[in-house]
């Protein structure tokens, strides 16, 4: 996979930068402030697990970094763009650009080709058909799919479907891959493969990934843990070989 | 995004349901050919009418003996009635400025006999005008001319239809005919003008000088005019000429104001266009309920869509997640609407034609398909697409990507 154009960031900038990130949903007169000024950073190649109950703001954080959202407050740069002050059109460009999308419940297009679907991306990216072909084949190939770019998502099994939206996911060469709960609706043996392969792709491809989980055993591939609480960051650090599930069930005792 | 890729992508979704494109399809169909076979129907008549005025003759004016219900015919009429003079058509030719040519016509039937050939046919006596009066041609031979007509020569113009049944092929002109037991020469054919539009073969006559029909083949000693025919010398000219040729003829026989006529003059082009205006109206009538149809189709194209962007709202999500704009999406299903109409157009159009062809056969009019009801019906139905698609393409356009890839 060739080199990615970085801009003029230098390759040790963050891909991912948010500074003081509020995010205020309004229902009628409810307010929910979803994020209460959030400020991280993500490198390059880094392997991110994002952990949290539901209702700490992960999802929203998720959202946010995915582009799908707009920020309330705060300043958002994803590899060297400032998106906070994005229309939806040059939102749906970046997404499309800059980030791979893997979801829990697969999401590819029904009734259309393991291919088509990965080709998809780069036809709304405006990619020559002879390339885009050329390139979801290779991506199909890098997940182990290669025969199977002519069956139908309902003709593929669950892990099988997920390493597809996994192959459309980094065809396009994205800035990072965010993966929204993956492995979710998968058996443990298949999601110990589907996690595998996201390891594989980090460690050989260096490619930044953020995984939105609540289940520790899948928290545990990545390489750093950020657990949100109530609309802000509550821990973040490394994730050593000495944790297992149960140091990552728990935020560790805080000192002070 | 590639403009082919839109199409492409809109195919594919639409053959994914291929029944429900179908279905939604065949209002299209019924609606663009129902206005095709309608209109060509309506425009078929209204053909058949301008037919009929081209075969009277442009800016013709007939003026009818006999208290304006004596139809002239061939059968012998009492003296009253007629009530036309050689001296009534001197003061037309004279005296009314908008007419340009007046031909006095007297009518006869009789059997032609040509060697062991015979057939029985209609005789219309006029001066040497007749042809350009009626808009005539000759085929073959000449017209007979003014001294013709002063002499009562037995000459005899025939009809393509009388002709070819009496001379089977062979030259007619120049050969001598027995009509009634006396000879005529034949001096030419008349070019053929087929059927007039209530089926009557407008080639069965035979024209000669009205001198000669009156002289030789009616039995009346008072010389019979039947009708005066008129141009006039513009078609907006019919109108004064009508009212100047009844000043005239009621001052000629000395009818007193309100007492009835005993003529009647006939504009047929004031007919010919209430005709037209009655068919023309009658086409709109007929394009319009058809057009309901079409609307109809469209209303069902815009439903099924707005259903589609329903059951497809995780799709849109999905769409929108790696990266479609909401232009694309609305693209996309503008796309299908528009492809799905115009394929229904399409064969819509097919379908028109057949109908307007089996219709005309069935009523046995000449066969008219019109190529502008079927552009119109085509260019509508896809404007029917982008009308009715818009809304359901702008809704799925402006689907919020969050919500839409959680809908369940």
């Amino acid at each position: 996979m060739p080199e990615r154009e970085t801009g003029s960031s230098a390759s040790t900038a963050p891909v991912i930068q948010l500074r003081g990130v509020h995010k205020i949903y309004r229902t009628g007169e409810i307010e929910v402030h979803a994020l209460q000024g959030v400020s991280m950073d993500v490198k390059r190649g880094e392997f991110v697990a994002v952990m949290g109950p539901s209702g700490s703001g992960k999802s929203t954080m998720m959202n946010i970094i995915g582009c799908l959202d707009r920020l309330s407050g705060g300043t958002y740069i994803l590899d060297g763009i400032d998106v906070s002050t994005m229309s939806r059109n040059e939102l749906a460009d970046t997404r499309n650009q800059k980030i791979g999308f893997v979801f829990q419940a697969f999401n590819l297009i029904p009734r259309t080709s393991a291919l088509a679907n990965v080709e998809l991306p780069m036809v709304y990216a405006g990619v020559s058909p002879a390339e885009r072909t050329a390139r979801a084949r290779a991506a199909l190939e890098g997940v182990g799919l290669a025969e199977k770019e002519h069956s139908f998502p309902n003709q593929l099994s669950g892990g099988q479907q997920q390493r597809v939206a996994l192959a459309r996911a980094i065809a396009s060469n994205p800035a990072i891959i965010l993966a929204d709960e993956p492995t979710g609706a998968l058996d443990s043996k298949t999601a110990e493969e589907i996690m595998g392969m996201f390891q594989k792709l980090n460690r050989e491809r260096g490619i930044t990934i953020v995984l939105v989980t609540h289940e520790p055993d899948v928290a545990l591939h990545a390489k750093r843990l950020v657990r949100f609480k109530d609309g802000l960051i509550q821990e973040d650090r490394a994730i050593t070989p000495q944790d297992d599930i149960m140091t990552l069930l728990h935020p560790l005792e805080v000192h002070s | 995004m590639r403009f082919l890729d839109i199409q492409k992508m809109a195919v594919h979704a639409l053959g994914k349901n291929k029944i429900q494109t179908a279905l939604t399809m065949l209002g299209i169909v019924i609606g663009v050919s129902a206005v095709i076979a309608m209109v060509s129907l309506g425009q078929g008549a209204q053909k058949l009418v301008q037919d009929q005025v081209a075969g009277m003759g442009t800016n013709v004016l007939q003026v009818q003996g006999g208290g304006g219900w004596n139809s002239g015919g061939g059968a012998r009429q009492g003296n009253d009635q007629q009530s036309l003079t050689e001296g009534d058509v001197d003061a037309i030719t004279k005296e009314v400025p908008t007419v340009k040519l007046v031909t006095p016509i007297a009518q006869a039937q009789g059997q032609f006999v040509f060697g062991n050939q015979n057939w029985q046919s209609r005789v219309e006596g006029s001066n040497e005008h007749y042809l350009e009066i009626r808009g005539l041609k000759i085929d073959q031979g000449d017209f007979f001319t003014a001294l013709d007509v002063q002499t009562a020569r037995r000459v005899v113009v025939l009809g393509k239809t009388i002709a070819d049944n009496l001379f089977q092929g062979s030259e007619a002109v120049g050969q001598t005919i027995r009509i009634r037991n006396l000879p005529y020469q034949v001096i030419g054919v008349l070019a053929p003008k087929g059927q007039s539009a209530n089926g009557q073969d407008q080639d069965d006559i035979a024209i000669m000088p009205y001198t000669t029909v009156q002289k030789k083949m009616t039995n009346s000693a008072i010389p019979r005019i039947n009708r005066i025919t008129v141009s006039a010398i513009g078609a907006q000219a019919t109108g004064a000429a009508k009212d100047q040729i009844t000043e005239l003829l009621r001052e000629r026989h000395s009818i007193r104001p309100g007492q009835p006529e005993d003529f009647r003059v006939n504009n047929l082009t004031e007919v010919a266009e209430a005709a037209e205006a009655t068919t023309r109206v009658m086409t709109l009538l007929l394009g319009s309920i058809a057009a309901v149809s079409l609307l109809v189709g469209g209303i069902g194209i815009m439903n099924i869509m707005l259903v589609s962007v329903t059951e497809r709202t995780r799709e849109i999500g999905i769409r929108m997640a790696i990266g479609s704009r909401g232009s694309y999406i609305r693209m996309q299903f503008l796309a299908e609407s528009v492809i799905l109409c115009m394929l229904g157009g399409m064969i819509g159009v097919l379908v028109g034609i057949g109908l307007s062809l089996a219709i005309a056969r069935v009523m046995g009019w000449p066969s008219f398909v019109s190529p502008q009801a079927a552009s119109i019906a085509f260019a509508f139905s896809a404007a029917t697409g982008v009308f009715f698609g818009y809304y359901p393409a702008h809704k799925a356009a402006s689907l919020d990507p969050i919500e839409a890839l959680r809908y369940e």
